[in-house]
């Protein structure tokens, strides 16, 4: 079973500015399936944001492309990741570096995969000018004290536990 | 967003009531910059607490409103400000440029 999630969602959208909300909103309610605060919840959709955001406007640009967002869950953990065949990145690396950006006239601050690295766990990126951008993000949702807790009895079997 | 001008002290107070994203943001700032081109206040005050979501489209928007105002000769400060903004507001040196208020440091006062 290894490998395998066990919940996963697609979604496919035009690379318009106006679908930002949607997008971080669409992730958000899938994630809410893992009990996350609110806290959790919000890292994921400013992260969420800040990718789908790149897509469009770094990657697009003034073209009409599609943005592609992939979340699976496995146990605690998300995975999400928001691709576009856009014109892609020529230095990773330094796209990532902090106030970096391509954009100032547009008002960017380049802090956007700080962003994504400060609130999520986990961020890996994958470009190919001319080919489009990957971005991989993962972060864990701790599970809830008040949750049934899985423990060991003295017969040495495991049970659940209400704690 | 609702737009407030005290003409005593000629304070331009600014509430922002959306979502913040490049999307609203490059609206926003038409908006904001028309109000602060109007009035021409001695100060202006960017109220965030009707703010329910901001990402980094936020810091531009603050910088780019902070930049007008100094211009035109005046002040600016940001009040309300919640946790996870103040967060973007840190990573990105806003803070260090412009007075911030957060939503503890109001409390606070409250309370002497
Ligand atoms: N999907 C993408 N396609 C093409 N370029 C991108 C993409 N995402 C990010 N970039 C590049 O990386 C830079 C830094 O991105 P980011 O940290 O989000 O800052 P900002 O969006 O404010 O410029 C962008 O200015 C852009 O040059
Ligand atoms: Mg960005």
């Amino acid at each position: 079973m290894k490998g395998l999630c066990d919940n996963e969602m697609k979604l496919e959208f035009s690379s318009k500015t106006s679908n930002e909300a949607f997008a971080r909103v669409a992730v958000a309610a899938f994630v809410a399936q893992l009990d996350p605060t609110i806290d959790e919840l919000s890292d994921i959709k400013t992260a969420v944001s800040e990718a789908v955001t790149n897509s469009i406007i770094h990657g697009y640009g003034d073209e009409e492309g599609t943005v592609k967002i992939e979340v699976k869950i496995y146990i605690n953990t998300i995975e999400i990741e928001i691709s576009d065949s856009g014109k892609g990145i020529e230095d990773v690396e330094i796209a990532m570096r902090p106030l970096y950006t391509s954009k100032p006239d547009l008002e960017r601050s380049g802090m956007g995969f700080t962003i994504m690295e400060s609130f999520m766990d986990e961020i890996k990126v994958e470009s190919a000018l001319g080919f489009g951008t990957k971005v991989k993000m993962k972060k864990k949702i701790e599970p809830k004290q008040q949750e049934d807790e899985l423990t060991n009895t003295e017969d040495g079997e495991a049970s659940w536990k209400r704690i | 967003m609702i737009s407030e001008y005290v003409k005593e002290g000629k304070t331009l107070i600014l509430r922002i009531t959306e979502e913040v994203d490049q999307h609203t943001a490059d609206k926003l700032r038409r908006k904001l910059d028309n109000e602060i081109e109007v009035y021409s206040p001695q100060k202006v005050i960017l109220d965030c607490s009707g703010i329910t979501f901001m990402d980094s489209s936020g810091i531009g928007m603050v910088l780019g409103r902070y930049k007008l105002v100094k211009m035109l000769g005046g002040n600016f400060e940001i009040i309300n400000v919640n946790k996870r903004m103040k967060k973007i507001f840190d990573m990105s040196g806003v803070s260090r440029i412009i007075t911030i208020i957060d939503e503890e440091e109001e409390e606070n006062e409250g309370v002497m």
